[in-house]
């Protein structure tokens, strides 16, 4: 990251915060803050996302770790999928048991 | 404007209002970080913290009016004593400083209330018992928040240094006041309500000297002076931070949210 200049240089990184509201479910993303190592970013997310009780359980991940999709494939990665209902599986009876699906 | 109420002088309700002071006056002190903490998640920190401890002040100080019998309610209790009638440690109540001061004396107070907390959990008092187990876990965070705290700046740069090593010259003069023995640790203690402060000496010195060797700081050798808070004898800075708590009570008596 040789472009950035010296004033964000000299700040905390930036981490991503992932919460899981109860057990059993998935951690969801629910923001990002800055801390200067794990050990503090963790501390910092229980304090910033779990305040009223949000979560049983924080990840947080250095945002630079992070690979994204380029905004600029957009049309490339996802457009195509826009007219192939087929891929739904909405034509399938399920059986009665299975729920939430 | 409201007057004062005169508190019961039992070494029971004393005792109690030690621990359910020492939580409100801090809880003052640390609120007043709201807005002005370092960085935004330390300023949500130090607010969820001051929240606690006004938890627990207010569970504490509820049971003291109940065991007082003279009516009181937690508000009335929290507001309209008069300095004199308050028993927590000076140390709680001496002005913020600097972020410095404030993590070294929340380190010093969650210790010493978390070892606290620990054996009130087997109060003779089943109420008192079982504020103690919700706090106790409270107190377990607050005191690794600001024990990682005094590390990071024990450990960090020239200036952070120099900061806490001055805080913990200040801080260290109140220390022997936490742990002096008096009429009602001894009645405390004999009635199973709670332990001697004194006792907890021991313990509190040896987590102490683990966050400060982490830190690379040194203890400081205990100070001659005594202060008096827990007898309600009270620094200057008491009657300001009173007047600021008390202020809407006194003028709006009975004034809820």
């Amino acid at each position: 990251m040789s472009n950035l200049d010296t004033s964000t240089a000299a700040e905390w990184p930036l981490w991503e915060v992932f919460v899981r509201s109860k057990s059993g479910l998935d951690h969801k993303h629910c923001g990002s803050l800055h801390a200067a190592d794990p050990k503090m970013a963790i501390q910092m997310a229980r304090d910033v996302y779990t305040r009223r009780q949000e979560g049983t359980s924080v990840w947080v991940v250095r945002s630079d770790q992070i690979v994204a999709s380029d905004p600029a494939d957009k049309d490339m990665y996802f457009d195509p999928m826009e007219d192939k209902v087929y891929r739904h599986p909405t034509f399938y009876r399920l059986p009665g048991s299975v729920d939430h699906m | 404007m409201q007057g004062s109420i005169a508190i019961d002088q039992s070494p029971s309700v004393q005792y109690l209002l030690r621990v359910g002071d020492t939580c409100l006056i801090l809880g003052q002190r640390i609120a007043e970080w709201c807005g002005h903490a370092p960085i935004l998640e330390e300023d949500i920190a130090m607010s969820n913290m001051a929240l606690d401890l006004i938890g627990q002040a207010r569970a504490v100080l509820t049971h003291a009016g109940q065991l007082e019998g003279r009516g009181h309610d937690e508000d009335q209790l929290a507001y309209l004593r008069d300095e004199k009638d308050y028993r927590n440690l000076t140390l709680v109540e001496l002005p913020r400083g600097d972020f410095a001061f404030t993590v070294l004396r929340n380190a010093m107070v969650a210790t010493l209330m978390k070892l606290l907390w620990e054996r009130l959990r087997d109060s003779s008092d089943a109420e008192l018992a079982g504020i103690a187990g919700k706090a106790i876990k409270e107190a377990r965070y607050h005191q690794q928040h600001a024990a990682d705290w005094v590390v990071r700046l024990g450990d960090g740069t020239d200036e952070s240094r120099q900061r806490i090593e001055k805080a913990l010259r200040e801080l260290w003069l109140y220390v022997p006041e936490l742990f002096e023995s008096d009429a009602v640790d001894e009645a405390a203690q004999a009635q199973g309500l709670g332990p001697r402060w004194a006792d907890l000496r021991a313990p509190w010195l040896e987590e102490m000297d683990t966050i400060l060797d982490e830190a690379t700081l040194s203890r400081p050798d205990e100070a001659a002076f005594r202060s008096t808070g827990k007898r309600g004898v009270h620094s200057e800075h008491m009657g300001f931070i009173l007047a600021e708590m008390q202020h809407l009570q006194r003028a709006f008596p009975g004034g809820v949210w």
